[in-house]
């Protein structure tokens, strides 16, 4: 065959993508849970841990459901990449015509949508059950709405660039976690702020302003990173 | 058509291991000794002459280190950064050698700034730590390092881990320009820059002169421990070329 096939748009190139990656997290359910449990859970800790007193946890509930939501996202971005890169679809996906970084958003999106939104989802019940005040809840979501993302898209960066390895899992975390706390401090600081009724617009925008920055570089070095764990 | 335009051809040379093994044997010198004179000179200046500050008597003293560490932790990041872009975009070898040995000195200076403020902390502040912004994401600066310098361990294969780790620490330069103005953005304990290049100092000339030897002092020590580090990694890694081997017949 000498005639070349005219190239999918862009958007269809994204949407199959997406709905490939969404169909398989779908046929493995039960790997979506355990990201969930482990952030019940770790949020449960503190009241064991720390204490149960309400005055206490109704302080701290914004940080813990925050770092609570931040390790769970890091727990999950191991299999971002891994699975494409073990049966070789990976591979084809960077010999594709299309534009790595888009293939990559797609992806990292279907991995926020399955595994980053159930957490917001979540997150009001943990709310409840640490005493967060009134106030904080509607800012609870949001910022996690805002900041979920961002994590999402930083913590493909360590997935990519450790994906070759076969130890990857703990040193993702040492990449990636310095890079989650500016996203830490304005996710709690805008909730912090919301209990104690001043206005969190500031935080919302800063959070705003990380994302997009994010979602513009972060898919080049992401593109830029899978491509060094490939080539051999 | 239109010419061409081509690097100038020293900038291909510094992509020689070789030809970098030769120039920094010549070079050292000429940091080593400036190196020990100034931190000699700024040491003794600052540390025994210089007057004691009204409100903090002789505990500021200890500005005449940590300052320069702080400000050298945060140029090597800088020259790791540009040394890994360089690394990604020509491939250049040498460039890679010198952005994994930026790493652990680093690292070393980060530590360095981050116990000095704390031993510093302890009788002006009245406590060891405090989760103040500057201190914060020059901690995280620690931890970057850290990152880098376990991934370029972490993978086995040189080219791949010197690539990798380029674009680790091109990622984490954005913590640069939140450190620098951590202390202007947020209204925070630690204070403001000690000296800026553009402004006059608030400090007598008699202070501000002993730090900026250190500072210069500090600079050329870490170019004398960089080339050290990279002539040790040249060495390593051409281990098999030939200029190597009769480097090491001869000595």
């Amino acid at each position: 065959m000498t005639k070349t096939e005219p190239q999918m748009s862009l958007s269809r190139v994204f949407w199959y993508t997406l709905r490939r990656d969404i169909l398989l997290a779908y046929r493995r359910r039960n790997d979506l849970v355990s990201p969930l449990a482990f952030f019940v859970m770790v949020a449960s800790l503190f009241p064991l841990g720390v204490s149960p007193d309400p005055a206490f946890l109704s302080e701290v509930a914004a940080g813990v459901v925050w770092v609570a939501a931040l390790l769970s996202t890091l727990l999950s971005m191991d299999s971002l990449f891994r699975s494409d890169f073990d049966d070789g679809s990976l591979e084809q996906m960077l010999l594709t015509p299309q534009p790595l970084a888009l293939l990559v958003v797609a992806k990292v999106l279907a991995h926020w949508l399955v595994s980053g939104f159930p957490l917001i989802v979540l997150a009001p019940l943990l709310g409840v059950m640490l005493f967060l005040p009134d106030a904080g809840f509607g800012p609870l979501v949001l910022t996690l709405l805002l900041g979920t993302p961002t994590l999402s898209l930083i913590g493909a960066i360590g997935a990519a660039l450790t994906v070759g390895l076969r130890k990857g899992g703990v040193l993702i975390t040492l990449l990636v976690l310095p890079l989650y706390i500016p996203v830490l401090i304005f996710g709690t600081g805008a909730v912090m702020a919301a209990a104690n009724g001043l206005a969190i617009g500031g935080y919302l925008a800063i959070l705003g302003a990380i994302l997009a920055l994010g979602l513009v570089l972060a898919p080049l070095a992401i593109a830029a990173a899978l491509r060094i764990s490939v080539s051999n | 058509m239109a010419k061409k335009w081509k690097m100038p051809k020293w900038f291909y040379q510094l992509g020689s291991p070789r030809w970098f093994y030769d120039i920094s044997d010549r070079l050292l010198p000429w940091f080593a000794i400036p190196a020990v004179l100034l931190l000699v000179i700024g040491a003794v200046w600052g540390l025994a002459f210089a007057p004691a500050d009204y409100q903090q008597g002789n505990s500021f003293r200890i500005i005449y280190v940590h300052v320069p560490s702080a400000v050298l932790a945060q140029s090597a990041y800088m020259l790791m950064a540009v040394a890994g872009a360089i690394n990604l975009i020509w491939k250049m070898k040498v460039a890679d050698m010198v952005a994994k040995s930026c790493a652990p000195i680093g690292a070393t200076l980060a530590v360095l700034a981050l116990a000095t403020g704390a031993i510093w902390g302890k009788p002006t502040w009245g406590a060891w730590w405090v989760w103040d912004a500057r201190l914060t994401s020059m901690l995280i600066l620690l931890f970057l390092y850290i990152g880098v310098y376990v991934l370029y361990s972490a993978i086995e294969n040189e080219v791949k881990a010197g690539q990798a780790g380029a674009v680790l620490a091109l990622v984490g330069l954005v913590n640069i320009p939140i450190i620098k103005y951590s202390v202007e953005w947020w209204n925070t304990l630690h204070q403001p820059s000690t000296f800026k290049v553009t402004e006059k100092p608030a400090m007598p000339p008699e202070m501000y002169l002993p730090l900026i030897l250190m500072v210069l002092g500090f600079y050329c020590f870490f170019a004398v421990a960089l080339m050290l580090r990279t002539r040790a990694e040249v060495l390593r890694r051409e281990r098999r070329s030939g200029w190597v081997q009769q480097l090491v017949e001869a000595s």
